[in-house]
């Protein structure tokens, strides 16, 4: 028994020794390694999931076109299951065992925030796909993040209201983190804005039916068109009883709402309703002109290509924090974490899929509203506005 | 004024018939078993789930519909036999977690199986909504509540006028008795689990137009009913219906007289005044033990 312990022990070290090599002959490749932790399973997979398949994708891509700096990419992913607990131990493994040359992770705002302290320390960039504006701002040194906020995407739609005179809402919200933050902005930003908030409903998570609410909003004194924050299948189900109630003031959603499902799975309800959505997400409805369509164009068919499912927005946030790194690095000409962050600072003008990135110290996004299109449902698909 | 009391009334009974349904389930495992299954809610998200898959395969929806129920009843009996009977000495409180685990067990196999995407099913007959007094309702309300009305009778006949319903009742009042009697009581409790896995089923299916169905759709839904059945007295058929309506329409009212904010708090306050009053809740009888 005590040999055949040995034994296995002995295979072990073996086994181990080998792993130890083969990771060092890598080294000796010098590869430009790319750390990240993403929600890969869990809840929020639907972030992960096209996240992860963008990187892959796009680091094979690369390394057979040559890599960076005559460098192949090494990519290396944890799945964190959406738990900004479990990212915190991978985020530390990354930065101090793989010692990666950058980050490019984070599909929630929870985990990109419990590791901003960790990042902070080590002094490492970091490029977040969370989408709260909370991540860079106040901004963080070496903290940058690629999705558009909801500040944005409220100053849009309160934009498109105006311009329709509109000035009177009823707000309607879930009660999910985007949900909130969506809401607060509303508040928030309601008053420069010059619109009024007449009637400020919410539903609870996994609600089957918002008539209820959406009647109260539809009775409230002056109101003038409803805006509903939320995000997965109640944005459906809210169009679907806006269609039952026969409400006829204009109806707003959110970025949240800006996949195909969205419109198949509100049964009809989903039509006149406009909503703020990234180019990528409306690309065969922007005309050649747009800044944006040959980017997001070739993105969205190389992914469905590989991947046989339909474009999200969210794979876009992981292509754009990708290729913002291969930019800086290769303007910087080296890894040096230094140099990277300050090439990542100057970033200008660069064509992304989820918007015209132009970065400075002060300004880790680097986004503005004009990377939003306001899109309106017209026979069960998106038509860009004016 | 009328109208939207009638709106908030129809949103209420809609959602409360789904609650009622749910917690019947919950209701016909206690009584057999004293067992409270909280699978129950894995039940709803099959028969939602199953439909979808099975009308993606091309059938067309009523066969959909019976092969989702009946995988969810095969289901409720493989819950039933390979979790549930061989614990079947081990104290309640065991099986109850046993049925904690088998419900992260079937929602971990479905996200596997099939996807944790969103689904829409068909509307049974159409979505033009139905205006009644100024308040509009969906034709698939009516299916819930014409369904839900059936369904209840047809337990009741089930209960009171056939030898396998009886033998239900006779267990759950005295295992040993029935035994006795000649009762074969083991399976009366998979008879039970297969009856809950059906009503759950049909919930997720009649709802699934309204609501859309995911492979987490049981969980919320899950625990509503347990609420209703809770409420209602548990263990009571007719307690568990009432309860389901009274927390769907008194969600309902609450979102729209008062605030949505407090909708699941008013739900739950109900239930901890009339649990507070009646701790046998409302149907529940004055605490008989069972020996």
């Amino acid at each position: 028994m005590k040999s055949l312990f040995k034994k296995a022990g002995l295979t072990a070290l073996v086994a181990v020794s080998a792993i130890g090599l083969a990771t060092g002959s890598a080294k000796a490749e010098e590869t430009i390694k790319i750390g990240s932790f993403l929600a890969v399973t869990g809840g929020a997979s639907f972030l992960g999931d096209p996240e992860k398949k963008t990187l892959d994708m796009y680091v094979e891509k690369i390394n057979s076109e040559g890599g960076v700096l005559g460098r192949k990419l090494e990519l290396i992913v944890y799945d964190s299951g959406g738990d900004p607990k479990k990212a915190v131990p991978f985020a530390k493994r990354l930065i101090s065992d793989d010692k990666v040359d950058i980050l490019l992770a984070g599909s929630t705002t929870g985990a990109t925030m419990a590791v901003i302290p960790i990042v902070e320390k080590a002094g490492i960039p970091f490029i977040s796909f969370g989408g709260a504006g909370v991540i860079i701002n106040p901004v963080k040194k070496w903290v940058f993040k690629t999705p558009h906020t909801d500040t944005l995407a409220v100053q849009k739609i309160y934009n498109d209201m105006k311009s329709r005179g509109i000035s009177k809402i009823g707000l309607l919200s879930g009660s999910g983190g985007f949900d909130k933050s969506c809401r607060k902005n509303v508040l928030d930003l309601a008053d420069g804005a010059g619109m009024g908030v007449v009637a400020d409903e919410t539903h609870g998570k996994g609600d089957t039916d918002m008539t209820a609410q959406i009647t109260k909003i539809k009775n409230s004194a002056g109101v003038q068109a409803m805006l509903y924050c939320g995000f997965g299948g109640a944005t459906s189900i809210v169009a679907k009883n806006f269609k039952q109630l026969g409400v006829d003031i204009p109806h707003y959603q959110t970025h949240g709402s800006a996949s195909k499902s969205f419109i198949k799975n509100a049964d009809g309800g989903a039509e006149g309703v406009r909503l703020p959505a990234a180019a990528l997400v409306v690309v065969d409805a922007l005309p050649d002109s747009h800044p944006q369509k040959k980017v997001a164009s070739a993105y969205k068919k190389m992914y469905e290509a590989k991947t046989g499912s339909e474009i999200s927005s969210f794979g876009g946030h992981a292509y754009d924090g990708l290729m913002l790194a291969v930019e800086a690095i290769t303007r910087a000409g080296t890894t040096d974490k230094a140099a990277v962050l300050a090439e990542l600072e100057k970033t200008n003008n660069f064509i992304g899929v989820d918007g015209i990135y132009t970065m400075s110290p002060t300004d880790h996004l680097g986004l503005d509203e004009a990377s939003f299109v306001m899109v309106e449902v017209k026979d069960g698909d998106w038509k860009m506005l004016k | 004024m009328f109208a939207e009391f009638l709106q908030f009334l129809f949103s209420g009974i809609t959602v409360g018939a789904i609650y009622a349904l749910v917690g019947l389930g919950f209701a016909i495992i206690y009584n057999a078993s004293n067992v409270i299954n909280f699978a129950q809610g894995e039940f709803v998200m099959l028969g939602g789930m199953g439909t979808v898959f099975f009308i993606g395969l091309g059938l067309p929806m009523p066969l959909a519909v019976l092969l989702a129920v009946s995988l969810t009843v095969i289901v409720g009996f493989g819950l039933e036999r390979f979790a549930v009977e061989p614990a079947r000495d081990a104290p309640i409180v065991t099986l109850i977690i046993i049925t904690i685990g088998a419900s992260i067990f079937l929602r971990g196999a479905a996200q596997l199986v099939w996807d944790r995407n969103f689904h829409s099913v068909a509307s049974f007959s159409g979505s033009d909504p139905i205006m009644i007094g100024g308040a509009s309702i969906l034709p698939q309300s009516l299916w819930i509540l014409g369904c839900t009305v059936v369904i209840v009778i047809a337990l009741h006949m089930f209960f009171n006028h056939s030898m396998t319903g009886k033998s239900i009742i006779a267990t759950s009042h005295n295992p040993l008795a029935a035994k006795l009697m000649g009762i074969n009581t083991s399976m009366v409790l998979l008879m039970s689990f297969g009856l809950s896995a059906l009503l759950g089923a049909s919930a997720g299916i009649l709802i699934a137009p309204i609501s859309l169905t995911y492979t987490g759709v049981g969980i919320m839904l899950g625990l509503k009913g347990f609420c209703a059945a809770v409420l209602g007295g548990l263990g009571k058929p007719m307690g568990a219906i009432a309860g389901g309506l009274l927390v769907g329409i008194s969600e309902a009212m609450t979102a729209g007289y008062i605030s949505s904010a407090y909708k699941d708090a008013v739900a739950f306050i109900i239930i901890l005044a009339v649990l507070f009053l009646m701790p046998n809740g409302l149907f529940g009888g004055r605490g008989t033990e069972r020996v």
